[in-house]
């Protein structure tokens, strides 16, 4: 059994744990805890080790998704995560533009772990506030060729176009 | 699309950066927030306008915006000879305004288009010093059709507003703390007799001793905090007074990245289908 890792990463409350929810066969193994400071506000509980999804390709292969947790005390699973990672998707609120400078330093930090392909997915864009892919874009400080995608996390069908945005991705470059 | 935000997340240079490039038109109006307003003695929200990706307008909130009240506040202008041409108009469009600028020899079709140029130049230029404020872009809104409108390429405005945000910043980095108070230097560095002060360095000079914190002194003279930290870097420079250095941490490097997984195209491909059919 070949098992394949992807790991989805960004701010706090950007919308991590819904995007595995929504495409994992098994119920997201969570290991959320209870928020005790300020973010306290902006939800009830958080990812404070990982997220943990799968998707069975075939008999022989299994995809794994793994979400980061948010907030930065808990930084130091991240590198453990990204270990031997396939590709990452950086999950951004798009209504939140206040977490854009903090998805570009996660961004960054995940580059440095890996040269592994990325996308960056506009979460929320079924919101009325929401900043437009191509805004973020320039936003986040991103060269052309990065991939900015619309995504609604808790739909099924966006998060398959991410994903598949990704492996299309991933495919490019490997054959170059 | 919504363009809605904080300065403290998202900077004005980075908001011009992104009109620019983006071509968008409308208006960008920007709340300063309290804390700021009293530093800065803007008690009101700038309006920025846009066409295509060129600032057009600008205004305060509140700030007379004709065009003879412009040409006064830039200096090419009297407020004796603004008052004579304002009570001939009879529309008061900037249109009007402007020829009869020119009809009494006041001004040139240049010295107008350069005058407006200069507002815009220096409206904007204060959003580079505000850390934080909330920001509402709205699309396709123009400014009102009497005032005029000078296009300018905002690539030149953020080079200039960089620069000066640079020059803040360092200021900022030079004397990160306002809380405290200033000391004359014990043993002054330069020979005193070749210094000439300007009036606002001897105004600070005026207010120190060992009580006056730097914030303080800059409340007393009116000077935002960008004025009082450049007078008062100005005189540390010169050796005239003293102030504690910031510590500073010397950042880690990091590790390189290492390379990713590597998967054979075939396997891929598989993956692809799979999530295809999900």
């Amino acid at each position: 059994m070949q098992t394949v890792k992807m790991v989805i990463t960004g701010p706090f409350s950007a919308g991590k744990t819904e995007f595995i929810g929504s495409i994992s066969e098994i119920a997201v193994v969570r290991t959320e805890r209870k928020i005790t400071d300020e973010t306290r506000a902006v939800k009830a509980q958080t990812t404070v080790a990982m997220d943990f999804g799968r998707i069975t390709i075939d008999k022989d292969l299994v995809l794994y998704l793994f979400g980061t947790p948010g907030q930065r005390r808990f930084d130091f699973m991240w590198e453990i995560l990204s270990e031997g990672m396939l590709g990452f998707v950086v999950m951004v609120d798009s209504v939140r533009p206040e977490t854009f400078r903090e998805a570009r330093s996660i961004l960054d930090t995940f580059r440095r772990y890996s040269e592994t392909p990325f996308v960056v997915a506009a979460n929320k864009q079924d919101h009325p506030d929401a900043w437009s892919p191509e805004d973020m874009k320039i936003a986040l400080g991103l060269d052309d060729g990065i991939k900015v995608l619309p995504c609604i996390a808790n739909q099924k069908e966006s998060v398959k176009y991410v994903l598949l945005e990704l492996l299309y991705t991933i495919l490019e470059r490997a054959q170059d | 699309m919504a363009l809605k935000g904080n300065l403290r997340d998202f900077s004005i240079h980075q908001l011009l950066n992104l009109i620019n490039l983006a071509h968008k038109t409308g208006s960008l109006q920007v709340k300063p927030e309290p804390v700021l307003r009293s530093a800065n003695g803007h008690a009101s929200s700038a309006a920025l306008f846009f066409r295509e990706g060129r600032l057009i307008h600008a205004a305060f909130e509140g700030k007379p915006t004709r065009l003879t009240d412009v040409m006064v506040q830039v200096g090419r202008l009297t407020p004796e000879q603004a008052q004579t041409v304002n009570a001939r108009s009879r529309v008061d469009t900037d249109k009007e305004l402007g020829l009869l600028l020119i009809q009494n020899g006041y001004l040139t079709q240049n010295d107008i288009i350069q005058g407006v140029r200069g507002y815009l130049l220096e409206t904007v230029y204060q959003l580079f010093t505000w850390a934080a404020g909330d920001f509402h872009f709205e699309p396709n809104q123009l400014p009102p059709e009497e005032r005029i409108t000078v296009p300018l390429s905002l690539e030149n405005v953020i080079l200039e507003g960089n620069r000066r945000q640079q020059e803040w910043e360092r200021l900022r980095d030079e004397i990160p703390d306002l809380e405290v108070p200033l000391r004359f230097a014990e043993r002054p560095s330069a020979n005193l007799r070749d210094i000439s002060l300007t009036r606002e360095q001897w105004q600070v000079i005026s207010f120190i001793n060992s009580k006056n914190t730097i914030k303080q002194i800059g409340e007393y003279l009116s000077l935002d905090e960008f004025q009082i930290r450049r007078v008062v870097y100005s005189l540390k420079r010169n050796g005239l007074i003293e102030m504690a250095q910031p510590v500073r941490v010397e950042p880690v490097a990091p590790r390189g990245p290492v390379p990713g997984a590597k998967l054979s195209r075939s396997v891929l491909l598989r993956i692809i289908d799979g999530v295809r059919r999900r």
